[in-house]
């Protein structure tokens, strides 16, 4: 490991090598994927600055090929659980932009009705189970959705995405040891972005090399390079394969830069994190190098890719007038979805099917 | 009808319940092949097998998340703590979780979820293991919490658990267990959640209780009726939501109250029903009411200080002469 793990060392050649294999086709997808994150993101700066976005609002600007990376190997059924940052995964996923904004902007159209905001995101259509708000409390729910799976004996995976500062929390190590102790289809993703809010890992971490967790819980423990989205399908592939057909649980770490602050009230870079160090670590743009990359293979024009910028500013904008243009949750609203009214004995005499039957692969 | 303990009346819910749908699963500390460390699962992993009854490490946190997790793709879990006090460890997961899945999600994830286990003290098992927890559950909204105090509502407030789509809170007792009661062997009984039972009918006091203090308040009831005394039992069953229209009619009739309850005074759930007789039956009440409780301390070990320091029926005899100006 270099002197510094907080920034995503660089690859050696890893770019050219993994990107041979992909097509075209896949390769403008994964661009499309990342760039829709890194323009609807700069669009909730701006939202943020204007006070249409309030609250908590944590942007994953630097970290696209990861979320693009991983939801690019899943298959529809599969499941998705993550933390606060979670723009990046829901666009990645599929969930609709106009969606995502509205909920950031607190509107009744929003994926959440506009109850949950940035750091609650769900969708029951993509088997987005949230957006979650406390560092690390997520990881158990994402290790039950596994236990659910096998339960039903199901072939899906669930992903589980959070921070290196989550390590140091209780619920993943009393998650990873259940997961590998009873072969759940787990694919534990540490995005290592090398700080838990403005605290380096060196300052909140003794054992820094991430994925010798996995060890502990009889885990296997992968290390990935996560600038590089070819980099990342190739390592979660593996890890979701062995998912779904073993059934064992896997560790990644993903080795990441955030380029922006912790949320959107601190700087990128000027008190805990020195501008040379994220300068130089941004030199490593995912969306950049992937583009660049293309370009000079000639699988990508200076035309296309500028059609490609305005497609996405369009849809960016168009989530943008669409949440401006939604109605705020009526008041009665309030009150709603705090309990459910039903029971299993409802269910039954509806006969709307279980859940269980519903979610079956 | 049938005369069981309350430990037999909740394994018997567990049974029923578990036999009537394939998506409902045990899991706990030694849940299985100990047979539970109360013996509430006892029987169980030989009917249903390792798959649905789930012995689990000693960690709480994390397998009460896993049953959210299992809860919120159409599982439905019922989680064991083999007490309360060890689920201090879980409350993220129960609070953070649990109780807000469907209102984040504005609606889209349920939570069928149950979490049980013995809440409150036993004998001399000093300060960690004797916490009633009931007011810190009942505060979250989004959850609901039940304390039964007899096998019959054991039986059916759990079943009535099991089936409800939200997530439910059962607060059992280690000290009742052994208890026997009367219990309805139809399996399709359930006891709604949220409805109170006049446990003892009277006209000079009502006497408002739940979980395990019911057993104190009938016991100080029997000695009051000995005094010419006849008091209203009422037992409220569950906390979350709470029976309050049980309370007034209760109250409007004796014209006096006694709030009995196992936790702590301060931030009670008998603050919450107190404030709810002063709002509402203001103007019925001939005397203030008084409320019984532990003392404010952590539980002592010592016998002596231990029985000092519990809710008994010579407290509450005493709170409700009080309120009767009865010297």
């Amino acid at each position: 490991m270099a002197k510094k793990q907080s920034s995503a060392p660089a690859p050696a050649k890893a770019q050219a090598s993994n990107a041979a294999s992909a097509d075209v086709a896949l390769k403008k997808e994964l661009l499309h994927s990342m760039l829709l994150q890194r323009r609807f993101e700069e669009k909730c700066a701006e939202a943020y600055a204007l006070g249409k976005i309030g609250g908590f609002c944590h942007l994953y600007i630097g970290q696209e090929a990861v979320a693009t990376g991983v939801m690019s190997v899943l298959r529809p059924d599969d499941y998705v659980v993550t933390a606060y940052r979670d723009h990046g995964h829901a666009l990645a996923r599929g969930m609709s932009p106009r969606s995502i904004m509205a909920e950031l902007f607190g509107r009744a159209t929003g994926c959440a009705g506009g109850k949950g905001g940035s750091m609650h995101l769900f969708d029951k259509e993509t088997n987005f189970l949230g957006g979650h708000g406390i560092v690390g409390g997520h990881i158990p729910l994402a290790t039950g959705v596994g236990f659910a799976i096998k339960y039903r004996g199901g072939d899906q995976v669930c992903v589980c995405f959070f921070g290196e500062a989550a390590v140091n929390i209780g619920a993943f190590h009393e998650a990873l040891n259940m997961a590998s102790l009873w072969g759940l289809p787990v694919v534990y993703i540490i995005e290592n972005n090398g700080y838990g809010m403005g605290t380096a890992i060196e300052r909140a971490m003794a054992q820094r090399d991430v994925r010798k967790h996995g060890d502990s819980y009889a885990m296997d423990a992968d290390s990935i390079y996560g600038q590089d989205v070819f980099a990342v399908r190739e390592g979660i592939a593996k890890a979701v394969e062995r998912a779904r057909t073993e059934k064992r649980p896997t560790l990644i770490e993903i080795r990441t830069t955030r380029f922006m602050g912790h949320s959107m009230s601190d700087a990128a870079s000027g008190t805990y994190r020195k501008k040379e160090e994220l300068d130089e670590a941004m030199k490593y743009d995912p969306v950049v190098m992937l583009r660049d990359n293309m370009m000079k293979a000639n699988e990508l024009t200076e035309e296309e890719f500028a059609k490609m910028e305005e497609e996405i500013k369009a849809i960016v904008q168009d989530s943008w007038d669409f949440a401006d243009a939604s109605p705020e949750p009526a008041p009665e609203e309030l009150y709603t979805h705090v309990l459910v009214d039903t029971t299993s004995d409802d269910l039954e005499l509806a006969n709307a099917g279980n859940t269980l039957e519903a979610v079956k692969a | 009808m049938a005369v069981m303990t309350y430990r037999d009346a909740l394994n018997q819910a567990l049974r029923e319940e578990m036999s009537r749908d394939e998506s409902v699963f045990l899991m706990g500390e030694e849940v299985a092949q100990y047979n539970g460390a109360y013996k509430v699962s006892r029987g169980l992993l030989d009917e249903f097998g390792p798959k649905r009854v789930v012995d689990t490490p000693i960690a709480e946190l994390g397998f009460a998340g896993i049953g959210v997790g299992a809860a919120m793709v159409g599982l439905r879990p019922i989680v064991e703590f083999m007490t309360w006090n060890f689920a201090l460890l879980a409350l993220d997961q129960v609070v953070n979780a649990a109780a807000k899945m469907l209102y984040m999600s504005n609606g889209q994830f349920k939570m069928p979820i149950v979490f049980r286990g013995p809440n409150g003290a036993a004998l001399q098992l000093a300060a960690q293991h004797s916490q009633a927890w009931e007011s810190w559950l009942s505060h979250i909204p989004g959850l609901k919490v039940v304390a039964p105090g007899t096998p019959a509502d054991a039986k059916g407030l759990l079943k009535a658990a099991i089936r409800d789509d939200n997530p439910v809170i059962v607060l059992e007792g280690e000290m009742l267990y052994n208890t026997k009661g009367e219990v309805d062997e139809d399996p399709n009984l359930v006891i709604p959640i949220g409805k109170a039972d006049l446990k003892r009918e009277g006209e000079h006091c009502s006497i408002i209780t739940y979980g395990k203090m019911v057993l104190v308040a009938l016991q100080a009831a029997d000695t009051l009726k000995k005094e010419g005394i006849n008091v209203d039992v009422v037992d409220l069953r569950s906390t979350r939501p709470m029976d309050v229209e049980a309370i007034a009619k209760s109250v409007q009739k004796t014209n006096r109250a006694v709030v009995v309850e196992e936790g702590w005074e301060i931030a009670g759930i008998g603050a919450q029903i107190v404030d709810f007789i002063q709002r509402e039956c203001f103007d019925d009440l001939d005397a203030p009411v008084v409320r019984v409780h532990q003392a404010d301390v952590p539980m002592p070990y010592a016998k002596n200080l231990e029985k000092l320091a519990k809710p008994d029926a010579a407290k509450t005899i005493a709170a409700v002469k009080k309120v009767m100006y009865i010297e």
